[in-house]
This record gives structure tokens, sequence and C-alpha cells, in this order.
């Protein structure tokens, strides 16, 4: 069902007191689609993903996962519903390893012992998955990792859930140029093992090299979601930038197509 | 080192070596194998290498890289044993061997507890007096109420449990620092161990522990056959561990330690437990001829005095190291502290309960507080409030700052209050016969100071370093 988004969210309003910050915006996330998030500073893009989470509950506005209208109210529904979230601070214990930072809070355990070496077994399956080459061991110690690393870990933890949708904030914005392709490398994989990707980003390159689609917020409103072949980069920094630009159709209702 | 480890064999290192203290299992992994000395192979939580020379070479970087483990400590009690037994001819000898073990048990029993609490970054200033209270609670229903002994250690332990729970409350849920908390219970429990040992029926004050079965614990020795007994145990369960961690790994094609150090370690901790217990189950009264005394003036015959077998403290102190070791390092609790510790807010995403895990840790270190304050009262056979002032919490967190845990939370064993604990025993006794006089008291009081502020310093630096090698 290639027509039928994983995510869709319609009319979504949140505000805070008398702010405002998301007005009627709709929003989808296909399977196998990496849909980028794009706006400019203060646009709504993470308040967004955390109405997605269920950090925030929203005011009014539809929320179908899946073709199931759903309402979300804590982060704990949405990982129910496979909804995984790398925040950019990672939020991984340094002074655990790979395995155990991927199992935290889910370890197996056969009576009340961990089962170590089945967890090992499927960290190291997961990573050799996504061919995840920068990581030598799985008994590294987090601290001991680079910023690409970590981000990779947070990433493979993720899909070693059997998530359907990974949201990823900002994943790129503390890494260098290699480090940089390997993520993005991973986030294409991620998609094209059938996920559904969002990705928020503000780095025009890195978001035009592996989205599908792309949406873009401006001042809390939905300006449009393209198709990564309608745009190039000044349309995009158009639309960022303004809210509009020639050539791409300005959104009213629903999510064009 | 391998603190937040995983596989680790409960009677890991029976502090015998460095190497013991290593976690039961060899890993590297089946996708790639880090090369020995990289910085992946430094950076394990479990030891990797597939050959001897590989496995030592790997393990020399972590030390580089500030990942020491018990080995300060270890190397530290060598050094200070020898040390000791030049300069001190009372030191060596069987008999303070025996003695020691004794004297030190009651500050490890705190020092267990201590290491959940530090686990979190967390401190427990009160630990000393709480031990205390309860020692004061048992022994108060025991000369005054006739409770029998399991009866009074039994709501001795659940004291410590309630003033765990108060603490962790006050620190996790009204949020107050846990410095000031149990700083605040530190000159209260004082008052109340006081308050307790003056009030209620029987004697007021320092009070004589009449039950021989609590006396027991410090003041008696194992028949010399259950010594050895005790000693296959534990060689035994150590390399049934080992072997099966091994096994294990090998079924799910994991790569396993070499073989050659998992017969070293065994060999190690064999060699190390049989000659304790051969040393302990030897006579170690110092009144080992029978002869003359002056006694009031007059010379009065003495039979030969016999003192051998292994203290009843040491099997309690093992099979607490043992459960609390396999709850560290094998359980999802466990799992929980260390993660706790290490970043509390991705624990929280994670789904642990954080402030639940707080609030245990405390309830935890003050019941094992209070089976400390019971030993420091069995090891003389009386209760006085004294005995749980002065430097008792001193001293027990210096034990787990020493044997390795990070006061910085994420970071330490269960073995390191042992180690830790055994350092801090040598120096306590080693000093007090050193200096005679006048001064003895305040010199002890110096050095038990500058130790406890060099460990420290020592985990601080290590972390630093840690820190500036990515590690
Ligand atoms: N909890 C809150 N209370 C009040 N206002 C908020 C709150 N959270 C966000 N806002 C406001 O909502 C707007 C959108 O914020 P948001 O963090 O979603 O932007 P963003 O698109 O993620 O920006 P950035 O690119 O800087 O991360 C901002 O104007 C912000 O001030
Ligand atoms: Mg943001």
């Amino acid at each position: 069902m290639p027509d039928q988004p994983l995510l869709q969210m319609r009319g979504i309003n949140k505000s805070f007191g008398p702010v405002h910050v998301l007005q009627n915006v709709d929003f989808e996330a296909r399977a196998g689609e990496v849909t980028s998030l794009v706006g400019d500073n203060g646009a709504g893009k993470s308040t967004l993903v955390k109405c997605i989470s269920g950090t925030y509950t929203i005011d009014s506005g539809e929320y179908a996962f899946d073709g199931q209208g759903t309402n979300i109210h804590t982060p704990r529904d949405a990982s129910a519903l496979g909804i995984e979230i790398v925040y950019q601070d990672l939020a991984l214990c340094d002074n655990l390893d790979i395995v155990q930072n991927m199992f935290l809070g889910r370890e197996r355990v056969s009576r009340v012992v961990l089962d170590e070496n089945s967890m090992e077994h499927a960290a190291e399956e997961t990573l050799a998955s996504l061919s995840v080459r920068t990581v030598k061991s799985v008994r590294q110690r987090v601290s001991s990792l680079s910023g690409g690393q970590r981000q990779t870990v947070a990433i493979a933890k993720a899909v070693l859930w059997n998530s359907k949708l990974v949201v990823l904030d900002e994943p790129t914005a503390a890494l260098g140029v290699a480090q940089t392709a390997q993520v993005l490398a991973l986030v294409r994989r991620l998609a094209d093992r059938g996920l559904a990707v969002v990705l928020i980003s503000h780095n025009m390159l890195d978001v035009l090299q592996v989205s599908d689609r792309i949406a873009a917020l401006y001042l809390g409103k939905m300006a449009a979601i393209v198709d990564r072949s309608q745009v190039n980069q000044t349309q995009l920094v158009e639309l960022i930038t303004t809210g509009k630009t020639a050539g791409v159709p300005a959104m009213t209702t629903g999510v064009g197509e | 080192m391998n603190d937040s480890s995983t596989p680790q064999a409960p009677l890991d290192a029976q502090g015998e070596n460095a190497e013991g203290a290593h976690s039961a299992n060899d890993a590297g992994s089946k996708t790639a194998t880090p090369s020995p000395g990289s910085l992946e192979a430094v950076a394990s939580t479990v030891p990797t290498g597939n050959s001897v020379s590989a496995y030592v070479t790997n393990y020399v970087q972590r030390l580089r890289g500030g990942e020491m483990g018990s080995l300060p400590a270890v190397t530290g009690l060598v050094l200070l044993v020898i040390v000791f037994s030049i300069l001190q001819p009372t030191f060596k000898g069987l008999f303070n061997f025996g003695n020691m073990l004794t004297e030190g048990a009651g500050p490890i029993f705190i020092a267990m507890g201590l290491v959940f609490v530090l686990l979190l970054g967390e401190i427990d200033l009160s630990a000393g007096f709480a031990a205390g209270v309860c020692a004061t609670v048992m022994v108060r229903l025991m000369v005054g109420y006739h409770a029998p002994w399991p009866v009074s250690i039994g709501a001795a332990i659940l004291t410590g449990v309630i003033i765990g729970f108060l603490i962790g409350f006050l620190r996790a849920k009204v949020r107050i620092p846990s410095f000031v908390v149990t700083l605040a219970f530190f000159l209260a429990f004082q008052g109340v161990a006081l308050y307790i040992a003056n009030n209620g029926k029987g004697q007021k004050g320092d009070i004589t522990i009449t039950d021989p079965v609590v006396n027991g614990f410090e003041g008696n020795q194992m028949p010399v056959w259950a010594g050895w007994l005790l000693a296959i145990l534990i060689v035994a369960g150590y390399a049934a561990v080992k072997l099966l961690a091994q096994n294990g790994r090998r079924t799910r094609g994991l790569n396993t330690e070499p073989l050659g150090v998992l017969a070293f370690k065994i060999g190690a901790v064999a060699v190390g437990t049989f000659l304790a217990v051969y040393a302990l189950n030897k006579n170690r009264s110092i009144n080992q001829a029978a002869g003359f005394k002056t006694v009031d003036g007059k010379l009065v015959k003495v039979a030969a005095a016999e003192l051998l077998g292994v203290p009843w403290v040491v099997p309690i102190i093992i099979a607490f190291f043992v459960v609390w070791t396999f709850v560290l390092s094998r359980t999802r609790y466990g799992r929980h502290v260390y993660a706790v510790g290490g970043n509390e807010e991705a624990a929280r995403r994670a789904g642990i309960p954080v402030d639940r895990i707080r609030i245990s840790v405390f309830v935890l270190c003050s019941a094992m507080a209070a089976i400390g304050g019971i030993m420091i009262g069995s090891n003389v056979q009386s209760v006085s409030v004294a005995n749980y002032g002065g430097n008792t919490l001193l001293l027990a967190v210096g034990a787990a700052v020493i044997g390795g845990t990070s006061l910085f939370g994420g970071k330490g064993r269960m073995i390191d209050a042992v180690v830790g604990g055994a350092v801090v025993e040598v120096i306590y006794n080693g000093m007090s016969n050193l200096v005679k006089g006048t001064n003895s008291a305040a010199v002890q009081y110096i050095v038990t100071g500058v130790v406890l502020m060099l460990a420290a310093a020592v985990d601080a630096l290590s972390r630093r370093r840690a820190g500036s090698s990515g590690l």
C-alpha cells in the first residue's frame, strides 16, 4: 500500500499559551522514504516532532498511524506504535558499551539473568545488517566512540527495536564531512529497509542528497510538501525563508499530491 | 576497567591478582576483531584478545587509558603489607592476619552498600551512624527485651531499610542533594543511637552483647574441615562460572577469552584461596605454649590457647560479595543502576524508573550499614555508639574509592569494597601499632584522611585521563 502514508497528520494545532506554534499543519511520512523536515529556527520543527513522539499532546488535528486514527499522549504510546526518536543529544550512557546501550531499558533476560550473549549477537547482527563497519567491537564503551559512531549506535538502536518510523533531529549537526556521509548513508539504508524516516536538518545539501520528499515549515505553517525531484536548492532556500517559491504549489489544505 | 561490565563472574577476583578483577568474558566481535592495542580494544568492557599476548597488550593499554580497576588497590595492598611487615614486628604473623579480617569486616559491609550509592554519583555520609542506630536497635532488643538473635538482627536490618528509604525519598522526591540529607542524618543518627543506647530496658551506655551467635560472627572460627570446604567451593564456583560463560560465548559464535588467561585466573584464585585457608587453619594464638604468667603478683599456670580456623565473618562477606556482584553485573536492576549513574536522562528516556532506582540504592546502602554495624559490635562484643563515629564512615567510603569505585558515578564494582577494605584495614592496623602512645590516634586519622584524598585524586585524574584519551 504505497499510497497510504505510515504517519499522517492533518490540521495539527499546538499552542503554548498565547503562542500558536503549529497552525493547521499537515504532515506525512511514508514507509521506505526519507521525509526531510526543514524550516528556519523557530519554525516549529522540534515542536512537530514532539507532537509525533507524544512529548506534547496536540490541541486539535488528526493523527493517523498505519491508517488508524490514534491519540498519542505520552512517549510510551508512540514507542508502542513503533515510533523511535533519535534526539540530538543522543542520550547514550558513556559508561556502558554499545550492546548495553542498544538494549537499555529493554534488556533480554533468561529468568532473572541478563542474556548477554544473545544481546551481543543481536547487536552485532543489527549493525552488520546496516553495513556499519566503523564500529569495530560492540563491546566498546560508548565514551570511546566518535560523534558519528554514537549517532550510528543511536540509529541502530531504533532498527533493533523494529521501529516503523524513525525521527532524527539534526543527526549530522556536529559531524565532520566523512562522518556526515556515513550517517546519511545509514539514514538512506533505513529507508531502503522499509522504515519511514523523518530527518530534520538545516543543511540543504544533506537534505537534497538523502530525501525522497521534503516538508518545509514556515512560521508554524506547512509551506509545502514536495518530491525531492520537484525542487532545487534555490527553491528550497526560498521556501524556508519566505514560505513560497515559484514552481511549487503552495499548500492549502491536505497534503498535495 | 570493567566496572560496568557485563558478564562478570560473581567470584571474580578474590583480590589475589589484578587480572582476576576482569570480567568473565572476552569479547571482540564476530564482525570485526579489534587489533591488540587499538582504541577499540582499549575501551572494551570485556577483555579482548585472541591470544594471551594480545590479551596482555590490551590490558596494558587499558591501564594506560586510565581504566585501572583494582590494580592500584592491589598494588598498594602488596606494598603496604611489605612495608608494615618490615617496620613493625607485630604486624606480620598469623594472629594479626586473622585479627585484621575481623576488624576490617565491618567497614567492608558498609562499603559494599556505599558502592551502590556511589554508582549513582550520590554519597551517604550517614552510613556510619546508621550502622550505629541499627546495632543499638539490635542490642537493645536483645538485652532489654530478650529478643532472639534472628528477631533482633531482622529488626536492625529493617531499621536500615527504613532509614535508607527516608534518605532516598528525600533525595529522589523532595530533591535535596544527598550530601545535605545525609549530613543532616549524620548528626541526627548519632543522637538517635545515643538515645536508644541510654534508654529502654537493660544495660545503658556501652552495651555488652551477650548473644553467642552475634558474638560468634567475628569471634568464632569455622572448623578446619569447613574452611577447606569453603576453599573448594570458592575455587569450583569461580571455575564453573568462568567456564560456563566461556562455553556460552563459544556456542554463540562470540570470541572467547584465551584459554591460557582463563587457566591463569582460575589458578591464581585457587592458589590464593588455598594459601589463605591454610594460613587461617594453623594455630594463630599468641599463647601457643603452656606457661606461666603473673596475675596479682602470683605465678599462674596458663594452658596453651588454640585459635585456628577461618573466622565465620569471612564466608558471610563472600556470600554478600557474590550476591551483590551478581545483582550488579548480571541483572537488569544492576544494569539500570549503572545506566542512571552514567546518564540519568538517557536512563529516563529508556524507560528506567530513575527515582525508584535512586531510592533503592539508599535502601541497600543503609541495610548493608546495619549488617556492618552488627559486625562492628560483634568484633568487640559490645555496642558503643562511639565505635560508629570517628572514622567508621571515612574508612568505608575510603574502601570503596580506594578499591576503584568512582565518586562521579557510573563506575565501580563490588570487588572494590573488598579490595579497598583490605587496603584501608592494613593501613589502619599497621599505623595503630606503628606509632605508639598519645599520638597514635592522631596519626591514624591523618593517614586515613590522606589516603582517602589520594584515592579521590586518582579517581579524578583517571577520569580526566579517560576523557582526554577519548575513552
Ligand atoms: N514550551 C514552549 N513554550 C512556549 N513557546 C515555545 C515552546 N516550545 C517552543 N516554543 C516556540 O515555538 C516556536 C517553534 O519552536 P521549535 O523549537 O519547534 O522550532 P524549531 O523549528 O525546532 O527551531 P530550531 O531550528 O531552532 O530548532 C518558537 O518560536 C518557540 O519559541
Ligand atoms: Mg529544533
